[in-house]
């Protein structure tokens, strides 16, 4: 589904990723580990177009698609979320989830302010839809707030909802556990299973590794821009350099 | 659904006051005022779409007032030209520089972005002023004929209230539309995060570009209407300070609202008719305006008001338990 082949970013002198590759299956759940600064938002950030890697390639099932523009992205089905939560604050969760469907949709200037009949067919998919993206993540009630108003662990579902709506062949999750309790942690862990159901390939780049040893089926470990390794979360655990690296003797198996 | 014939019916009821307003003014100075209230309007509208949609500056925009009006007026006051093809012709010509130059202007953020349509806007003023030949330079531009659509001709405030006014609602209705579709929830996406915006597949760059663009017909448009209104045109209706009134009246009626367009633009517009002492010193009550608004009501007079309503309301509520 994603592979990568190869890639390499440097920042003035500093190497962020140094010769980095390995492949994402279809349907599954791959997780994206390592400590602070060991390049797992600086890959997500190449694969998503907003750096340009120094070499190497990324393909999303057989296309190549280094060095794509990131609004292309969507129309192809790889999507992602923020570490730092990116809404549209200003306007209600159902339109923040409407505008996630906005490559679903065609009518231009013209069409809009005319409003001819295609465009006045379309909004009323698009509402539709995103109606039944909130059903699917439990927001109905929230619709008509203001996303700014949102409490954070509702931010974090709602960009989650959003993303969703473009409907992804896959989509990239950076930290979406991050300030979450534990409760909402839990419900986490249950959506993105039910977002792998639907037939969605995930990515998660996460701290929490009950999270991540709970829900991947691969799990991926970053040190400083290199990979260190790659397995089932069982063989992660019983890695003596990846305890020793990152995970410490706790989640030793 | 509900909310959509809500705002059909706020679009009647606000058409039909604006057009039955005359009968009640009839004679009266205010009727002339409210003419160029609704030109005001037009270019409120224009670049509120720009500004309060998208969150792109523009400190230039009297640019595109101007360039509507001298080219509309130049042709149309030498050659016998039919004025309305002409002011579709310089609403077309308008919207393609704006078009060439949104390209590398709007790739510019806040100040930077601020600075490069300031400059714009000065190249233009300049333009105005010292292409003589054309223009009549500083001192101005005369004969430019009124409109005419068969025996009608737009000379007298009665016939140009309309004519204005007509194509006011037009765009209004049409920015109206366009700020309640897939393209207007895509510029206020990019203005509150454009990199979540591209992310959702919206091509912010091309996006920006064609609002400035459609920003930049309705100013032209505006522009040949108040050649043709006026029949004297000059480059002092058409500098910097014209562009901060502009911004002025948007910040003050409400960045993001239509209708906010319209009353920042009708405050503006006739405030200088009941403050004639201040004439002289406009541009510092403005300036003042600008401040008291962005500190006290940074939503704008329509979403002050509407909070101020909500205010009212819980408190009566809150009585009657």
């Amino acid at each position: 589904m994603l592979r990568l082949d190869c890639i390499t970013k440097v920042f003035g002198g500093l190497t962020a990723l140094d010769n980095v590759s390995f492949s994402v299956g279809e349907g599954s759940i791959t997780g994206i580990i390592g400590p602070n600064g060991a390049g797992k938002t600086t890959l997500f950030n190449i694969i998503t177009g907003f750096y340009a890697q120094t070499h190497g390639d990324v393909y999303l099932g057989s296309q190549n698609i280094s060095f794509f523009d990131t609004e292309k992205l969507a129309g192809l089905g790889l999507v992602r979320t923020f570490q730092n939560i990116e809404l549209f604050g200003e306007m209600t969760v159902l339109e923040n989830v409407m505008v996630g469907l906005h490559t679903k949709s065609k009518s231009g200037i013209l069409s809009c302010s005319f409003k001819l009949p295609g465009h006045v067919k379309e909004e009323k998919y698009i509402r539709h839809k995103g109606q039944e993206w909130l059903k699917f993540t439990g927001m109905t009630e929230l619709a008509d707030i203001k996303a700014a108003n949102l409490p954070f662990g509702k931010g974090r579902l709602l960009e989650i909802s959003r993303a969703l709506a473009t409907e992804p062949k896959i989509i990239l999750m950076d930290e979406p556990a991050a300030g979450l309790n534990s409760r909402e942690t839990a419900d986490l862990a249950v959506l993105i299973r039910r977002i792998r159901e639907s037939g969605v390939t995930v990515v998660i780049v996460e701290h929490d590794m009950d999270l991540v040893m709970d829900v991947c089926d691969t799990i991926v470990v970053f040190n400083v821009g290199k990979k260190l390794a790659e397995g089932t979360p069982r063989e992660i655990q019983e890695n003596p350099q990846v305890i020793s690296a990152y995970l410490g003797e706790d989640y030793a198996a | 659904m509900k909310k959509n014939n809500r705002q059909t019916v706020i679009f009647i009821i606000f058409a039909a006051a604006v057009l039955v307003a005359p009968f009640f003014l009839k004679g009266n100075y205010l009727l002339n005022v409210l003419i160029f209230v609704g030109i005001n309007t037009m270019l409120a509208v224009g670049l509120n779409l720009l500004l309060g949609y998208a969150g792109q500056i523009s400190l230039g925009h009297a640019a595109f007032f101007g360039m509507g009006a001298y080219i509309s007026g130049i042709i149309t006051s030498r050659f016998g030209v039919d004025p309305f093809l002409i002011m579709m012709l310089s609403a077309l010509l308008s919207g393609l520089l704006a078009f060439a130059i949104g390209f590398p202007i709007l790739k510019l953020k806040g100040h930077y972005l601020a600075m490069a349509t300031l400059g714009f806007g000065i190249i233009m003023y300049i333009l105005f002023n010292e292409t003589v030949d054309w223009t009549g330079g500083p001192s101005g531009l005369s004969g430019i004929p009124n409109l005419k659509v068969g025996s009608v001709v737009f000379d007298n405030d009665w016939n140009n209230y309309y004519l204005v006014w007509i194509f006011t609602l037009a765009v209004m209705l049409l920015s109206i539309n366009l700020t309640r579709s897939r393209i207007g929830r895509a510029l206020r996406a990019i203005h509150d995060s454009e990199v979540a915006a591209r992310v959702m597949g919206v091509n912010a760059g091309v996006l920006k570009v064609q609002i400035f663009t459609v920003s930049a017909v309705f100013s032209a448009l505006a522009g040949s209407l108040y050649a043709h209104v006026m029949t004297f045109i000059s480059p002092a209706s058409f500098g910097f300070n014209f562009s901060v009134e502009l911004l002025t009246m948007i910040v003050i009626g409400g960045l993001g609202s239509i209708y906010g367009s319209f009353l920042g633009a009708a405050i503006l517009t006739m405030l200088p008719e009941f403050l004639r002492v201040f004439q002289d010193f406009d541009i510092i009550v403005y300036g003042l305006m600008l401040i008291l608004m962005t500190m006290f009501m940074p939503g704008g007079l329509v979403s002050g008001l509407e909070s101020a309503m909500q205010f009212v309301m819980t408190k009566i509520r809150g009585k009657e338990e």
